[in-house]
């Protein structure tokens, strides 16, 4: 097993070289640079601030010198906090986004998985039709459009909870954030996790377990569980990398100051090194999280062998 | 067999099962499935029934009502004196430890999850949390091996067995509790040949040894014939004929029996002085949709207008022997029979 993650990790080097690639070019074509301000500068502060970050050399020497860079660990300076590695701001940011982000996540499992397993039990009853329909509700309402609509009711109507702000990371501030952010995928968990516990709940085995004369609890808990969660494991990837793109919203929407709004900022002001920074970042998470769920995947399913 | 002496252990009484089933597309109606309608039999203490009949014709759902893995719609099935159908929950799951199931598809009967040793071992911990690993280790084990596998094979998973291995800890599940009956829904039929005689085999040898009841359902007439006292053919939900086994073969009643046998590729000679005998033609029809009077009328070659008009009861063939035991649901089943 450890020889395969080691295998997938180094599969994912070319991935993420292509990733880098396409970041870099694609925010080059975006009008306007990183010193473009608003406030105008003199032309030849401008030429000296490009030559000190290499901007005025040709774009494919530029894009050599960020990889060769890169492979050594090094993220480059920002070039708009200007006192800041990239490096630095990611690690500042980062213990705030995966705290809203883990917990959305975890949140979205144990909630998903718990609606969709009694939606299961009870099928087709009023609590079956109400989960479900809940469900179909969060999966088609963005989360630009919830967030507000948190806000505007819990926030400012009934001032229930902080509209915004991070309030030094209290408590009262995250639970607008988590629960705009995991809303979707609670809904899309507990569908899944229906559709599955259905399917297994009719499974042979699970009629043999009944046969056995195991109480029903246990007939859930021991056998249909477990296989009932391999659709919820394996939605896991995509649910990161949804739930770091929900940041990047939710984060800018309530003011957070996680990785999520330095991307949108650092979009915004073309500080390069800033995005291409929290692209890869993004990108070696997502990689590492899809081989963390391919090994729980594993640990599910015992005719999952990893060779 | 003189089983008929002692005490039924299990007494089935106009059992139904009715599925409803949804016609006519989103605003249709439901319609009751008659998958099983009133079926009533009994079952002796070390006796097997042999329960025939064509694909769809509501064995597999007779055999779970019985254990109550699906609800009855209406009737009663006696276990020991108690009606099992009406027990509370927790009073079923206490009999059940004497009333086992062995499946078709022997591997989706399997945990994919749980390694065999489990498996075969959990019917155990549930009924007797008070044991001990060891002694449930050395039990399984027992078992194990008493189904002819090697006792190494218990920290393995299901997908490594094959079909045959898979029914032998399927079986070994079922008997871990030493019950006293066991409903074999075609526990053979997904097997190779060879496999299935041992199997066939190993369930005889186990019933001589621990003396328990089986109910053993197939659609192939050869294995039923090899293994069970008593024969009941099930046509769309309904027993056709109940025979001992020997009285069924040689002097089949029902022309639906005779069909069968006649369909059975078994080398018999009897079979030529029954040249007269109708093939079975077509599928059955539609249990949703099932003619008027005898259900069989719409294949069955000795049909009369009597026939519509009215479900025929069961009959006892005779007064005395095998025909008291013999009884057979069709009008015409006197002219039918010209063997002797
Ligand atoms: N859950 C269900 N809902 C609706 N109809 C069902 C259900 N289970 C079985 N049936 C129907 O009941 C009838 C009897 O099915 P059953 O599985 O008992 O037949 P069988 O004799 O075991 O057939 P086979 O030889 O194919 O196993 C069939 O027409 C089947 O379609
Ligand atoms: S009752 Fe009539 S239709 Fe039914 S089996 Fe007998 S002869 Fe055939
Ligand atoms: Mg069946």
């Amino acid at each position: 097993m450890l020889t395969y993650a080691i295998k997938r990790l180094f599969g994912a080097i070319p991935t993420l070289l292509i990733l880098v690639t396409i970041a870099f070019f694609l925010i080059r074509l975006a009008p306007g640079g990183p010193f473009d301000d608003e406030r105008e500068i003199p032309a030849e502060i401008k030429a000296n601030l490009e030559r000190v970050y290499h901007l005025d050399e040709p774009l494919i020497q530029q894009f050599g010198r960020y990889v060769l860079a890169l492979a050594q660990g090094d993220f480059g300076p920002s070039f708009k906090y200007k006192d800041y590695t990239v490096t630095e701001l990611i690690w500042g940011g980062f213990p705030v986004s995966l705290r809203i982000g883990g917990i959305a996540i975890l949140l979205a499992i144990a909630i998903g998985a718990g609606l969709g397993t009694l939606a299961a039990l009870r099928q087709n009853s009023r609590l079956d039709y109400t989960v479900m329909g809940f469900a179909m509700t969060g999966i088609a309402i963005p989360n630009f459009v919830m967030a507000p609509l948190l806000t505007l009711v819990l926030g400012v109507h009934l001032k229930l909870l902080p509209a915004g702000g991070w309030g030094g990371g209290a408590v009262r501030n995250m639970i607008l954030p988590i629960v705009a952010l995991a809303l979707p995928h609670i809904a899309y968990i507990s569908r899944l996790m229906r559709g599955s516990m259905v399917e297994v709940l009719r499974s042979n085995y699970i009629r043999t377990a009944r046969a056995k004369g195991l109480p029903e609890r246990l007939t859930i808990l021991r056998h249909a569980l477990r296989a009932a969660l391999l659709p919820v494991v394996s939605y896991l990837g995509p649910a990161t990398a949804g739930i770091i793109t929900g940041s990047v919203v939710i984060e800018q929407i309530f003011g957070i100051p996680g990785i999520g709004r330095y991307f949108v900022q650092g979009a915004l002001n073309r500080d390069y090194t800033l995005v291409l920074g929290v692209v890869v970042f993004y990108g070696v998470l997502i990689v590492l999280f899809n081989l963390l769920v391919d090994l729980l995947y594993g640990l599910l399913d015992p005719k999952v062998r990893y060779d | 067999m003189s089983a008929s002496a002692i005490q039924p252990i299990l007494r089935v009484r106009d059992l139904a099962v009715h599925f409803p089933v949804r016609v006519g597309g989103l605003f249709g109606r439901w319609k009751p499935l008659k998958a099983v309608d009133g079926v009533s039999f009994d079952i002796m203490a070390g006796e097997t029934l042999g329960i025939v009949g064509e694909s769809g014709c509501g064995k597999s759902t007779l055999g779970r009502a019985v254990l109550r893995l699906i609800p009855a719609t209406a009737g009663q099935v006696v276990w020991l004196g108690d009606d099992l159908l009406t027990l509370e929950p927790d009073d079923m799951r206490r009999r059940r430890r004497d009333l086992q199931i062995v499946f078709q598809d022997p591997l989706a009967a399997l945990d994919p999850r749980m390694t065999v040793g489990d498996i075969v071992a959990e019917p155990l911990v549930t009924f007797h949390p008070d044991l001990g690993g060891d002694e449930v280790r050395r039990r399984v084990r027992d078992m194990v091996a008493k189904v002819g596998l090697s006792p190494e094979m218990i920290n393995r998973y299901p997908h490594e067995f094959s079909g045959g291995q898979c029914q032998r800890i399927g079986v070994a599940r079922a008997m871990i509790l030493r019950p006293k009956l066991i409903v074999c829904d075609e526990p053979v039929s997904a097997l190779d040949v060879s496999i299935q005689a041992q199997i066939i085999n190993l369930l005889m040898a186990l019933q001589r040894e621990f003396g328990l009841s089986l109910i053993f359902i197939s659609h192939n007439l050869s294995v039923v014939r090899h293994i069970s006292h008593r024969v009941l053919v099930l046509y769309l939900g309904r027993v056709a004929e109940l025979a001992p086994r020997d009285e069924l073969f040689a002097r089949p009643r029902h022309p639906y029996t005779q069909a069968l046998m006649a369909a059975a590729p078994v080398p018999d000679p009897r079979r030529e002085r029954q040249k007269l005998r109708a093939r079975l033609e077509g599928d059955p029809p539609s249990p949703l949709d099932p003619p008027s009077g005898c259900t069989f009328r719409t294949r069955c070659a000795r049909a009369t207008e009597v026939c519509a008009t009215a479900m025929p009861g069961l009959e006892t063939v005779g007064p005395d022997g095998a025909a008291a035991q013999h009884h057979v649901a069709c009008y015409h089943w006197r002219d039918g029979f010209r063997n002797k």
